[in-house]
């Protein structure tokens, strides 16, 4: 395969897996995060000390790179999930930037300059491999009580409570999770890249992650699929029109996000049992203009 | 059977309530009456776990009653929120189904959802409609009618005549009686004071942060004071 392309695959697969996190925070659970580049961060610094400096094997770092990023988002958790909506967006948004800041300013992992000589392991079968361990996992928990749960929060928190769903826990289950995807991403694009840099986790990187899960869809994963790869091609495919790309890519983002303001998926899941009511329900449409016609043919008859 | 003991509560430097003291005994229509702002379900959210008190306690069948919103429901005690808050993309039926969502026993739980729609025969009639496309009136018994498939034995219910037209008023209240008739207990909190009284056993009046007045509902609504601050032309227009 031509190595550009297969460098962009890698990449969207790379996001998807942040994406799929995020997902579940922000489209089930009804969380806004601007700091999970934060988490990207923390996995990809924990990978790579487990690769690089510990020489132990790319698994090892990965399962480092979940742990400590869900670790670290439990801690954080416990002190922001309290806030509600707009604080708690604004609380990531702080914590994103803080973690950059405190890697910028530690020279023991290279500090700003960056850490050079990370082991290219990530390939794009691991990666291919782990999206689609990441979605099944996720299509399974949305699936679960534990989802529902999420969903209810998100939906009308007091009246879940009034329920008796412990809000706090599913919220807190959420952040977890989605802070576990985010660093096996980090893990995977700093194993990509072989080389990592604070810069990498700024808050621009938080914000593309929310725009891909809201242009995808909030609350569908194969939106979220579906938005990783778009937006991750968009800007590769804008090349062409050369200093006007991300102009062009930001007109493309509004105009969809206008035409379809719930996203491109919007709630709805590409699944086959979807599809087969898709079809469906066209048929039934058809059926019901043919009638609907042949009823006005015989009417017109009547009339004449 | 609920036992509230001065309590207080505080949004940041504001002292919404002051020692608050008061109780609810098995089979009671409790209601507090009060304006605006009194603190009235600021103290029926501090019951129900959603603010945590300065200082004060609550007990619920001697016990001291747990600090979380989901620990309380499983003890007993059912929440009708302010403004309704229905899950508005579920059915009618998914959402009496939410009330139902701490207990096990199907069986028992399949004759409460058909206590419910008898109760609320509109609901029944739309089981299968989504909770957001209902009138005010119907959201307030879908409400009232998820709060009771909690089968708690304790329903808080805050504001349920708010925003609904006066025919409507007059059936919610007729509603709190049949509930109260299925063996509830009802700690009401009402603007409507009037209709409030009408139907309560025991009243407290809430006055910035403080019980000003309580007695059984009759008397309060007789007290000269209570009914020109709370009654005014209503009570007048009524006898």
């Amino acid at each position: 395969m031509d190595a550009y392309l297969e460098g962009i695959i890698m990449l969207s697969g790379i996001n998807l897996i942040a994406v799929l996190g995020l997902s579940l925070l922000t489209g089930f659970a009804g969380l806004f995060s601007f700091g999970h580049a934060g988490f990207m961060a923390i996995g990809a610094y924990s990978a790579a000390i487990v690769t690089t400096i510990f020489k132990l094997p790319f698994s090892l770092g990965l399962a480092a790179s979940a742990i400590v990023a869900a670790g670290v988002s439990w801690l954080i958790g416990r002190a922001t999930l309290k806030l509600k909506g707009d604080y708690f967006c604004i609380a990531t948004l702080g914590f994103g930037e803080a973690i950059r800041l405190i890697l910028d300013n530690f020279q023991g992992l290279g500090g700003a300059r960056g850490w050079p000589g990370i082991p290219p392991h990530t390939a794009l079968w691991n990666i291919l491999l782990l999206d689609v361990i990441g979605v099944v996992l996720l299509a399974h928990l949305v699936r679960s009580r534990h989802g529902r749960n999420m969903i209810a929060v998100r939906e009308e928190e007091l009246a879940a409570q009034v329920a008796g769903i412990d809000t706090f826990r599913y919220k807190m289950m959420a952040l977890v999770i989605s802070a576990a995807y985010a660093g096996v991403a980090g893990a995977l694009l700093g194993h990509y890249m072989t080389f990592i840099q604070p810069k990498m986790f700024s808050m621009v990187k938080s914000t593309e992650l929310t725009i891909i899960v809201i242009f995808g869809g909030l609350g569908s994963i194969s939106g979220s699929v579906l938005g990783a790869v778009v937006l991750t091609f968009l800007p590769e495919l804008l090349r062409a029109v050369d200093k006007w790309r991300l102009v062009v890519y930001g007109l493309a983002v509004i105009g969809i996000m206008i035409g379809r303001p719930r996203g491109l998926m919007g709630g709805f899941e590409l699944t086959p049992s979807s599809v087969k009511r898709w079809i469906a329900d066209r048929k039934d449409a058809k059926t019901a203009k043919a009638d609907r016609m042949a009823e006005d043919a015989g009417n017109g008859k009547d009339v004449r | 059977m609920l036992n509230v003991e001065n309590l207080h509560v505080a949004y940041g430097g504001i002292r919404a309530l002051k020692g608050v003291s008061l109780t609810v005994n098995e089979g009671e229509i409790v209601t507090i009456i009060g304006a605006n702002g009194a603190g009235k379900s600021t103290l029926l959210n501090a019951i129900s776990g959603f603010l945590k008190p300065a200082a004060g306690s609550i007990s619920f069948k001697g016990k001291p009653l747990a600090r979380r919103p989901d620990l309380i429901v499983r003890d007993g005690v059912c929440h009708v929120p302010e403004g309704r808050l229905v899950f508005a993309n579920l059915s009618v039926e998914n959402n009496l189904a939410m009330g139902a969502y701490l207990r096990n026993d199907k069986k028992a739980v399949a004759d409460d959802l058909e206590r419910v729609y008898a109760l609320f025969p509109r609901l029944a009639e739309r089981s299968k409609q989504s909770a957001g496309t209902l009138s005010g009136g119907e959201q307030q018994m879908l409400a009232m009618g998820r709060a009771l498939m909690t089968d708690g034995e304790l329903v808080l219910m805050d504001e349920p005549s708010l925003g609904l037209a006066p025919l409507l008023v007059q059936t919610v209240f007729e509603i709190i009686g049949e509930i109260h008739k299925l063996g509830k207990t009802i700690l009401l909190v009402e603007q409507n004071a009037f209709k409030a009284l009408s139907v309560a056993d025991r009243a407290y009046v809430l006055e910035q942060g403080r019980i000003v007045r309580e007695g059984k509902a009759s008397e309060v609504a007789a007290d000269p004071a209570v009914r020109d601050a709370y009654l005014g032309a209503e009570s007048k227009a009524g006898g």
